[in-house]
């Protein structure tokens, strides 16, 4: 039984369709990485599954809940049980480290503040930045961010993680650590991650599940083995990194040389 | 031909689509605003509006003050050099008196707030926005409209009638200060003309009219937040429209207040 379903997901932006009738099914307790180039449709997939923005047709079940039909009251429901690391991070800058981490507690539970305390230092120190939690968002380095971003997604134990982008605008060693916190939660926590993402090592080394998106659809679905194994052309092109549109670098230098020989000839 | 009167109904549809977003996000605040009031309503959301209070209130008050003043000597001084060709110094105290309290102290008060405030929260929300922050609230199960919106609203309800009662105090000061150096008139016999010549009636008029300035300057400032899409320079462009319109509204508004209360008092 799928925790996340996706069914024939049609999203439009101005008449132009950038997701065509998409199905994926994501499996409890397994890492799935989305991967796609620029402009595949991943971020608009990702917002769907969240329910920020209303498909054209086709429904999203989350944990048995259709979120594409549901009430607000609803949507919330389901929504405390995703915990979501954003792109950029979207810590709110008016809060410091611990505050961010804590707003949803205290809001959402009845929790007493000592306990709050605790489970705050807790979730910091699972991402190691357990001594940075009174500086604000605008005081942390980039990789520091997305890793608060993670320990806010955690602060509610969520089934479901979502990380948008985790390694993106990050040194090899950050994203590298970023990559082992992941399998970590996994293998501790047996949560359900869903990983957006471009970054062919990232996806190879956390992948239970690889979903490929190609321009509104899914070009391939499987395990790494499966992936690397599949014969599409542009799936093959992807993993391959082989450049879509090829500068011709002949024509190019022959159109230079004849631009040089104009400009000489003049006196 | 056609074209021209194809941009004028596409402008007036836009302005119409304007008029409507203000108008749903005002009733959704309204409903959100419960849970900003204290003792009934969510605790960290009345803080949140206390916090908005000495924002908007408490740090703007000596502006305002001066603003008035400024202005009280102004209307005096200007008034006088006409009365008192008439011998008729002793109507400065009307002027003054009804001038601030019906129509210079609201307005004055709401030209200040815009420019401090209504700028404020459209950089804020618009910044929440780009940042992904406001995704994150939705996301994290928080309304914005009552996470952002309401303490605002609740606390510009609050806040711009009582700046506006000490533009009004300010304004009325000036005037005394100015009879007294031009005719020597005591500043208790001052007031007591002035109580004199102020109605309750004036008194209501004037808070009416704070009130609505208070809501204009709130939903057009968080609106022009909310409305912002791309990046930061998207920003800056809307912290000017929120100034620009919520201080036209402002002076529409009062236009037609002013004529409201011209037509009921002659009765």
């Amino acid at each position: 039984m799928s925790i996340i379903s996706v069914r024939d997901l049609v999203v439009e932006y101005d008449g132009r369709r950038v997701l065509d009738g998409l199905n994926l099914d994501i499996e409890p307790g397994q890492i799935t990485v989305l991967l796609g180039g620029s402009g595949s449709g991943k971020s608009t997939l990702l917002r769907q599954i969240l329910g920020l923005e209303h498909p054209k047709s086709g429904s999203i079940s989350i944990k048995g809940t259709d979120i594409t039909h549901c009430s607000e009251a609803d949507l919330n429901k389901v929504r405390r049980s995703i915990g979501v690391a954003f792109q950029s991070a979207a810590l709110f800058n008016s809060l410091s480290l611990e505050d961010n981490v804590a707003l949803t507690l205290r809001e959402h539970t009845a929790l007493a503040p000592s306990i709050i305390d605790l489970i705050v230092w807790l979730k910091l120190a699972v991402v190691g930045l357990a001594d940075f939690g009174k500086l604000h968002p605008q005081e942390l380095s980039g990789g520091m961010k997305k890793r608060a971003a993670v320990a806010r997604a955690l602060a509610m134990d969520p089934e479901i993680l979502v990380l948008d982008e985790p390694s993106a605008g990050l040194d090899p060693i950050v994203a590298a650590e970023l990559d082992e916190l992941i399998l970590f939660l996994k293998e501790t926590f047996q949560i359900t991650a869903l990983v957006v993402t471009h970054e062919l090592d990232s996806a190879f080394r956390i992948a239970d599940r690889i979903a490929m998106l190609f321009d509104g659809k899914l070009l391939a679905v499987g395990t790494k083995d499966e992936l690397r194994a599949n014969q599409h052309p542009r799936v093959r092109q992807f993993l391959n990194r082989v450049p879509a549109n090829p500068v011709h670098t002949p024509a190019l230098a022959s159109y230079l040389g004849r631009y040089v020989q104009s400009q000489e000839a003049q006196p | 031909m056609a074209n021209v009167f194809e941009r004028a109904g596409r402008e007036t549809l836009s302005q119409l689509d304007y008029v409507g977003s203000l108008n749903i996000q005002l009733w959704a605040t309204l409903r959100a605003m419960r849970k900003a009031l204290p003792l009934i309503g969510n605790r960290h959301r009345w803080h949140a509006a206390v916090h908005q209070m000495l924002d908007i209130g408490v740090e703007a008050l000596p502006m305002v003050a001066l603003l008035a003043m400024c202005s009280g000597f102004i209307l005096a001084m200007q008034g006088a050099s006409e009365l008192r060709r008439f011998g008729a110094l002793h109507y400065v105290i009307d002027l003054v008196a009804l001038g601030f309290t019906r129509e210079l102290a609201p307005l004055l008060t709401a030209v200040a707030v815009s420019g401090r405030s209504g700028s404020a929260f459209a950089a804020e929300i618009g910044t929440m926005k780009v940042t992904e922050e406001i995704d994150a609230l939705k996301v994290m199960a928080f309304e914005p409209v009552e996470f952002v919106l309401a303490p605002k609203y609740l606390a510009a309800l609050v806040v711009v009638p009582c700046l506006s009662i000490v533009a009004g105090l300010s304004g009325i000061l000036a005037g005394g200060l100015f009879m007294f150096f031009s005719t020597h008139l005591g500043l208790p016999l001052y007031f007591r003309y002035v109580l004199t010549s102020i109605e309750l009636r004036d008194v209501v008029a004037g808070m009416i009219k704070s009130l609505a300035f208070a809501t204009i300057i709130t939903h057009v400032g968080c609106l022009e937040g909310l409305r912002v899409r791309g990046g930061p320079d998207a920003v800056g462009r809307s912290t000017t429209t929120a100034v620009v319109r919520s201080t036209f509204l402002v002076i529409i508004a009062d236009a037609i207040f002013t004529t409201i209360f011209y037509f009921v008092g002659k009765t």
